[in-house]
Order: structure tokens, then C-alpha cells, then sequence
């Protein structure tokens, strides 16, 4: 595992206790895991995510990963409905490993109240609960 | 061998370190009502040979084969064991009922599971088998749990026509939870009735066993077709996988999981156990399959190897989120379902299904033509009904006394089908052994 500041927590998102990222992208958000999560978790080997057209609460489970050591279940930084799920992670979770930010995306949703992306945290104020 | 491992100064050591004077005292805080006040009635310590007389006349109360003729299957079938599978699996590498918890050591232990998964998955048509589960009943009701997690639902239906031993696993499972059970009733002739499905709203899973408990093969492409656009996913049970020699197996039926009881392949009754779940799945749900799955892989130097895979699903990773809470398997008896298998070898299973529907079908026809009522009409295997006269008891224990034991009684587990026995043959019975019990119930 890398040291934290070999890790890359950049500005442009938002970030959940629960290690999930936010970013706001024109009506809607995407969602991913940061590379704090990805690092954690080892080499990921399955990615299972929810159905477009699904609904969830903020703070409900919207998947789960699968590294080669453990599961861990997916929570919903914001809520709102499934616009979009990353079904190229089906084949290639290794994404996630790789750009966590970028193509390891793993859905979008369509946020029922935006403004509760104030409530996640910036990059220093996720960085700081890291570090404890 | 000691089976109390402390002996009278570890007791005194221990009872030093946590200042307590005697054994009494150390129980001082369980309610006197809670405590047994009579001492154990534990029988006096036998001698080894006195111990063997007094089970081998346990042993001779029983009604077993082949000192009787046993025409009862129900879910346990006297089938002969090739000796090679015997001798096979009494070598000391095999003897465990575990997969091992230092998987990659054991390859050769590994190796003969992964086997087994192979040759379950061919026998049952389906994509991927776990290393097994307990029995048949444990088997159907990890498959249902398994259905609610990949559907999403919270109710099953399950055919009354499935063993209702199973059954009441399958409730026991549920029992505690916020999951439902529906009950599909028979039909006359013999298989489940469909009809009710559409009304029961959104399913997870609908189970039928084939052959079903009475003996009768399901109709489960009918239920296929039913299932088509809807969540359910078809579950096909099983007590007797031999009748898959001769009918068609779960997967081309279409179903998305098969479960069931593997005790007729080379695993000898022994008064009802240890026996062999069988569990099978289309591929696209394996990571919601419960128990362990062994894996084939090639090493860094591209050899071939064989691991635990998939255990991420398992209860030592996956908490109170894994697939299941067994992941205990019976090893030893998959072991030798995969022996028997390929002791058999594909066209010796054939002809021995179809030895089997012989014999049944001689015998059905004899008792046919000697008067007797055979109240559901649909194709059997090695298993079928009939409706003796009123008070055929007597008859049966008639027959008990010559030790001829003249199939199951099913009034018990349905008590709308007074003096109706559902009998078995298997490839052990011969044209005499049928005859006789022909000759005696008529006479």
C-alpha cells in the first residue's frame, strides 16, 4: 500500500466519508471510489453495480467491489436516480486500480437535491480524516 | 481415548487462578432451577467387544437390505457400490469430510474436488457446481436464498410435490426471517400445478423437484416458459440424479439452479446420512453461490494448479454479508460421487437409469395387472404411488415379519393420500425379490 502522499486527491471532485467521490458534470454527477479506497482494496477483480433506472437514497448501497482480498459494499454520496452505470468496469475493473477519478467511474446520477454536495468534504478535509 | 480432556489437577490449577474453592462454586450463579438436580443416566463404560454386540443388536433391529427386501427410496436409494470406489476412498489422502483450510497444499485434495464440481456439472447440465453442501435439503434452501439475493424478491414458491423433509428445512431457513413461502399444490396426475403462479405477484424463485417426491418427472419446461420476462429464477430440486441417465437433466430444462441430494451416487444409506449436497448454477450468478468453489489456474511456471476461488463470497471474508453461513462441505462424499461417476462413465450411467425405469416399470405393470390402483398417470423413474385396498397395514405388516418392507406409507407427509405407498426399485432388486412382493400383497 502507498503512503498518503504518494496518493492523488485532486480539487475538481467531492468526497464521502465512506470513501466514494462526487463530480458534478453539467445536470449530472458521477461517482467513483477514490484512490485512497482503490488502494486499500488491492487489485479489484469484479465491480457490481445497480440497475439505470434505480433510485436511491443518499447513504444507500448502490454496489460492491471485489478485490482479491475482500467485498466492500458501495454507498450512495448523494441521492438520486441511476442515470448511467460504467459497464466497461464488467471487463475491465481493473480501471478502477488504474484511474480511480477517470475511467474507473462507476455510475451517474441525476442528484434529487444538487446542493447536497455541499455537505461532502473538499480534498483537504478528506485528506485530514485520513491521516486521523 | 480420553473425551474429558482435564484431568483432576488441571481442574484444581484452574479453579487456583480464578480463587474459587471447588467446581460448585465456579456454577454458583446459574438459577437453581436451571440446574439438573438428578445425576446423568449414563450407562456403565463397555468393553470394545462388549460395545460392538450391543450395536451390531441395534444394527438387527433394524429393517435394512439386504437382509430384507427394501422397495422404500423417498429420498435414500440402495444402489450398488463399485468396489473400486470403496477402495478409493478409504486411502488415508482422501479421508476428510473438509475442502482444507491451507487450500494450495493439498492439490491432490483440490484436484479431486474440482473433479467432482466437473463431472456434477455435466451430470446436471449446469455451467458451474460448488464442492457441495450437506444434503439435499440444505442444498434447496441455500438455492432459494441464493434466488432472493440475485432477484431481489422476497417470496418463493415451492412445489408441495418437493421431499417434505426439505421442506421443512427450507422453513426452518425462513422461519426467522422476513421471507415467505407459497405452496404450489399437486396435480391428479401427479405433477404440480402451474396455474396459480401469475396470481402470486413478483416470485424469486419457483422450485420444482424432478423426479418429484412422488415419483412423478415434472413438467419444467412449462414452468420455463412460465418464468419467461419475470425476476424468478426456476430452481430444480432432486433426490435421485440417477433418473438424469434417462430424462432430461435441470439444465436443459432450462433451470437457472439445480440443488439436490447426490446419496445415490456410490454413498451408502447408513440410516439416513452423512449424505451429499449437490448444487449447481448458471454461471452468471456464481458470485452469489454459497459454499466453496474450487478453481483451475497455471502457476508462475504454467503449470496447472488448483485453488479455492471465488472465497471472497465466503463467510471467513465476507462476514454477515457472505453467500452463506455453511461453508462446510462434504468433501468425502463428493469425493465419491465423483468416483462413482467415473467408475460408471457416461454410457454405464445410461444403462443403469435405464435398468433402473425397467425393473420400476415391470414391477408397476405387475401390480397394475394384479389389481392394484396406480393413481397418477405422468412417466416415473425408479419411483411411483399405489393405492392399496383399505387396510393394507396389515398386509405391510405381514410383510415386515417375511422382511419384505413394502415402500412408504404417505399419509404422514400427506394425509390426503390414505393408503396410498410410494415404492422403489432399484437395479438391487430382482425379477424374484418383485414377484414375491406381487404374490404377497395379493394374497
Amino acid at each position: 500500500m502507498k503512503e498518503l502522499n504518494e496518493l492523488n486527491f485532486p480539487a475538481d471532485v467531492r468526497y464521502a466519508e465512506s470513501h466514494e467521490w462526487v463530480r458534478s458534470e453539467g445536470d449530472s454527477v458521477k461517482v467513483g471510489i477514490t484512490d485512497y479506497a482503490q488502494d486499500q482494496l488491492g487489485d479489484i477483480v469484479f465491480v457490481e453495480l445497480p440497475e439505470v433506472g434505480d433510485t436511491l437514497d443518499k447513504g444507500e448501497e448502490f454496489g460492491t467491489v471485489e478485490s482479491v482480498k475482500a467485498v466492500s459494499e458501495l454507498y450512495m454520496p448523494i441521492a438520486g436516480e441511476i442515470v448511467a452505470v460504467n459497464s466497461s468496469l464488467e471487463d475491465a475493473p481493473e480501471k478502477v486500480n488504474n484511474t480511480p477519478y477517470g475511467d474507473g467511474w462507476m455510475i451517474e446520477v441525476k442528484a434529487e437535491d444538487p446542493s447536497e454536495m455541499d455537505d461532502l468534504m473538499d480534498n483537504d478535509a478528506y485528506l485530514g480524516t485520513l491521516k486521523g | 481415548m480420553r473425551y474429558l480432556p482435564h484431568t483432576p489437577e488441571d481442574v484444581a490449577a484452574m479453579l487456583k487462578a480464578v480463587e474459587i474453592d471447588s467446581l460448585e462454586g465456579l456454577f454458583a450463579h446459574i438459577p437453581k432451577d436451571c440446574r439438573r438436580k438428578d445425576a446423568l443416566k449414563i450407562p456403565q463404560p463397555l468393553t470394545e467387544w462388549e460395545l460392538n454386540d450391543h450395536i451390531d443388536t441395534l444394527a438387527g433391529s433394524m429393517a435394512v437390505s439386504p437382509q430384507y427386501k427394501v422397495f422404500m427410496g423417498a429420498g435414500s436409494y440402495e444402489h450398488y457400490i463399485p468396489s473400486a470406489v470403496s477402495f478409493l476412498l478409504s486411502r488415508s489422502e482422501f479421508v476428510t469430510a473438509y475442502t482444507p483450510y491451507q487450500p494450495e497444499l493439498s492439490q491432490g485434495t483440490l484436484q479431486a474436488i474440482y473433479e467432482y464440481q466437473t463431472l456434477a456439472t455435466r451430470l446436471l447440465g449446469m455451467e458451474v457446481a460448488n464442492a457441495s453442501q450437506y444434503d439435499g435439503a440444505s442444498s434447496l434452501a441455500e438455492a432459494m436464498l441464493m434466488a432472493i439475493r440475485v432477484s431481489r424478491q422476497k417470496t418463493v414458491a415451492v412445489s408441495r410435490a418437493v421431499h417434505p423433509s426439505y421442506r421443512r428445512v427450507l422453513e426452518t431457513y425462513f422461519e426467522p426471517t422476513d421471507l415467505n413461502i407459497r405452496e404450489l399444490p399437486y396435480l391428479s396426475d401427479g405433477t404440480t400445478d402451474l396455474s396459480s403462479i401469475e396470481d402470486m405477484g413478483d416470485l424469486g424463485a419457483v422450485a420444482l423437484q424432478s423426479p418429484n417426491f412422488l415419483g412423478c418427472i415434472e413438467n419444467i419446461e412449462a414452468l420455463k416458459q412460465k418464468l419467461q420476462n419475470k425476476k424468478a429464477l426456476l430452481v430444480v430440486c432432486f433426490s435421485e440424479p440417477l433418473a438424469y441417465g434417462l430424462y432430461k437433466n435441470p439444465g436443459q430444462c432450462g433451470a437457472d439452479i439445480a440443488c439436490g441430494e447426490g446419496q445415490s451416487l456410490g454413498i451408502p444409506r447408513s440410516f439416513g446420512g452423512p449424505a451429499l449436497g449437490m448444487f449447481a448454477s448458471k454461471m452468471k450468478y456464481v458470485r452469489n453461490m454459497p459454499g466453496r468453489l474450487v478453481g483451475q489456474t497455471t502457476d508462475l511456471d504454467g503449470k496447472r494448479g488448483h485453488v479455492l476461488t471465488l472465497a471472497t463470497r465466503e463467510q471467513h471474508i465476507r462476514r454477515e454479508k457472505a453467500t452463506s453461513n455453511i461453508c462446510t462441505n462434504h468433501s468425502l462424499c463428493a469425493l465419491a460421487a465423483a468416483m462413482y461417476m467415473a467408475a460408471l462413465g457416461g454410457s454405464g450411467f445410461k444403462e443403469l437409469a435405464r435398468l433402473n425405469y425397467d425393473k420400476s416399470e415391470y414391477l408397476k405393470t405387475a401390480l397394475v395387472n394384479a389389481g392394484f390402483k396406480l393413481p397418477f398417470s405422468r412417466a416415473t423413474f425408479n419411483e411411483f404411488v399405489i393405492e392399496f385396498p383399505a387396510g393394507f397395514k396389515k398386509t405391510y405388516q405381514r410383510l415386515l415379519k417375511k422382511k419384505i418392507v413394502a415402500g412408504l406409507p404417505l399419509a404422514g407427509f400427506y394425509p390426503e393420500l390414505k393408503n396410498h405407498y410410494l415404492l422403489c426399485v432399484t437395479e438391487t432388486m430382482t425379477r424374484e425379490d418383485m414377484d414375491t412382493l406381487v404374490k404377497e400383497v395379493s394374497s
